[in-house]
């Protein structure tokens, strides 16, 4: 009984990870400019390595293969997000701004 | 259902093969190739091939593009004009992918137990491994101790590698040493990246380590843990800028690094000689032949993944430092 | 399972002739490289799709186990090292091609003939 549940869970978790992943890619090829497309690529960067390992790990249960994964989700969320601000700097350095960027009051767009 | 995985995985490579070929950016096609390293390795993985699923990633889809995207930075970003003989070169490439299309309905059933090449030879290391060498990695134990020559020559080639590289872009014409003083300082500017980096770094290399040491009892071995710990190394260069990673390993011990590992081999073979035995014979390493296997492999493996390190990084600061940035 | 196995093989054709179709017609040094590591990339693919045994596993003996089935681990042994001779051929060409662009001051192969006729 127990087993179902936690097999219909995973199910579940890694269900939504992959919906998550496919709004990511969509999002990636429809936005209209860079920021935006990051912004929707981070998606995958972010929720969906939490849902998908978490249904894996449903999986592999309390064993060593559940603390390597954990280690490994850990590894994601802290750099995905720190490709994006990388490259979103690299991005404003080489000069490209957003689409309807309004320079702030006082500064220039240099 | 593990089949819908596999037909997935090699659509996407053909896609991202046709990508690589037609794009015109070549920075494009550079990322594009790690793409492509990546999921050859997820391939590789669903055919059972742990080891080599490790190295191609780590090889393939971490250093590889590195050392493109540095010499890109000392070339051009974009092709300049569309391909030449076009036709000829279409034709010739159909023809022969017909011919090889032919060729496959003959070859024997995928994964066939009973296919020649399962016969003879692959069952006699499985069963071997366990008497002579006693480590759970087959693939290390055939790497390290049976084919031990070819894993030799290998490190040979990798040494070559290094010495041509340095040979070719080792001595700075376009700046001088003082200049790399004045250079941009990496991303020092960027607070996040190099915090984020900074955390990483010392676990990166201890993962290195890991792969170095458990070769023996699953996935690694010494050019995994070579490419890992280049790896390291490289993003603290980005990170904090050339000339401190060159403080922390110079040159010379670098250089020093990439003869290390070929000595520590070949003196591990000659040891072998000096014990009475034949070259490379580990079994003369302590007084219990299987442990002598696995002190050797071990040792070996160590030297293999020094001069990895070595290498991979002379290469990359070969690339890094030349140019006028 | 019969039409998995001829997938395999002819993706195996087609990343081949795809990579030596970039050495052969393209004129950029860069790209002939990169198709150069198409073509090693298929043929490693190759080996190790004729490695994989049904039902097998990867070859990693577990303790106690006698009878298992394991993939062959010989294509993998020698792929291994193939990848790493790989990329070391490949650092190396690069270094050739930043060279090139050094004393010829471009990497497409027509300008670099032109400046070698004269």
């Amino acid at each position: 009984m127990l087993e179902t549940l936690l097999d219909i869970l995973s199910w579940l978790l890694l269900s939504a990870g992959g919906l998550f992943v496919f709004v990511g890619g969509v999002g990636a090829l429809r936005m209209p400019d860079l920021y935006t497309r990051m912004h929707a690529a981070s998606v995958t960067d972010s929720i969906a390595p939490i849902l998908i390992i978490a249904g894996i790990m449903l999986q592999a249960g309390l064993s060593l293969a559940s603390i390597k994964l954990a280690a490994i989700l850990l590894f994601l969320l802290l750099t995905g997000p720190t490709a994006s601000n990388a490259l979103a700097s690299a991005a404003l350095l080489a000069g490209h701004f957003p689409e309807h960027a309004k320079p702030l009051d006082g500064e220039s767009k240099q | 259902m593990i089949v819908v995985f596999d037909v997935f995985l090699l659509t996407l490579l053909l896609i991202t093969a046709f990508a690589i070929v037609q794009t015109p950016n070549l920075f494009v096609a550079v990322m594009l190739t790690g793409i492509f390293s990546l999921l050859l390795a997820s391939n590789f993985f669903l055919l059972d091939a742990a080891d080599v699923a490790l190295t191609e990633a780590a090889v393939g889809a971490g250093i590889s593009t590195v050392l493109f995207l540095g010499a890109l930075a000392l070339t051009a970003e974009r092709e300049a004009a569309p391909s030449s003989n076009r036709a000829i070169a279409l034709l010739a490439v159909s023809v022969t992918v017909v011919a090889i299309i032919y060729a496959t309905f003959d070859k024997p059933r995928f994964a066939d137990p009973g296919a020649p090449v399962h016969q003879h030879v692959a069952p006699w290391y499985l069963e071997k491994t366990r008497e002579a060498v006693d480590i759970p990695n087959v693939v290390t134990a055939v790497l390290g101790s049976f084919r031990g020559y070819d894993t030799l020559g290998e490190v040979f080639v990798v040494y070559t590698a290094g010495i041509g590289v340095l040979f070719l872009l080792g001595k700075n014409t376009s700046r001088r040493q003082d200049d790399l003083d004045d250079a941009p300082l990496g991303l020092r500017h960027y607070l996040i990246p190099r915090m984020v980096g900074r955390m990483l770094i010392p676990f990166i290399l201890l993962f290195g380590l890991y792969v170095q040491f458990h070769g023996e009892y699953g996935p690694g071995g010494g050019f995994q843990a070579g490419a890992l710990v280049a790896a390291a190394i490289i993003l603290y260069a980005l990170l904090e800028g050339e000339n401190r990673a060159l403080r922390v390993l110079p040159r010379g011990l670098l250089k020093g690094l990439i003869a290390g590992g070929a000595l520590l081999y070949g003196a591990v073979g000659v040891v072998g000689m000096l014990l009475g035995g034949k070259f490379l014979d580990y079994s003369l390493l302590s007084s219990n032949p299987v442990q002598g296997q696995q002190i050797g492999i071990l040792l070996i493996e160590a030297g293999v993944g020094i001069t990895v390190t070595g290498v991979l990084l002379s290469i990359f600061h070969a690339f890094a430092t030349r140019g006028k940035f | 399972m019969e039409l998995l196995g001829l997938y395999y093989y002819w993706v195996f054709a087609i990343l081949l002739m795809t990579g030596f179709y970039a050495v052969i017609a393209k004129l950029n040094l860069i790209k002939k490289l990169l198709g150069l590591s198409l073509f090693q990339a298929a043929v490693f693919l190759l080996y190790i799709t004729m490695g994989k045994v049904e039902g097998g596993t990867a070859p990693i003996l577990a303790r106690g186990s006698a009878e298992q089935l394991f993939s062959n681990p010989l294509p993998q042994v020698l792929i291994l090292t193939a990848i790493v001779v790989g990329i070391s051929t490949t650092a190396l060409g690069l270094g050739i091609v930043v060279r090139i662009k050094e004393e010829y001051g471009s990497i497409e192969e027509h300008e670099i003939l032109e400046i070698d006729r004269q």
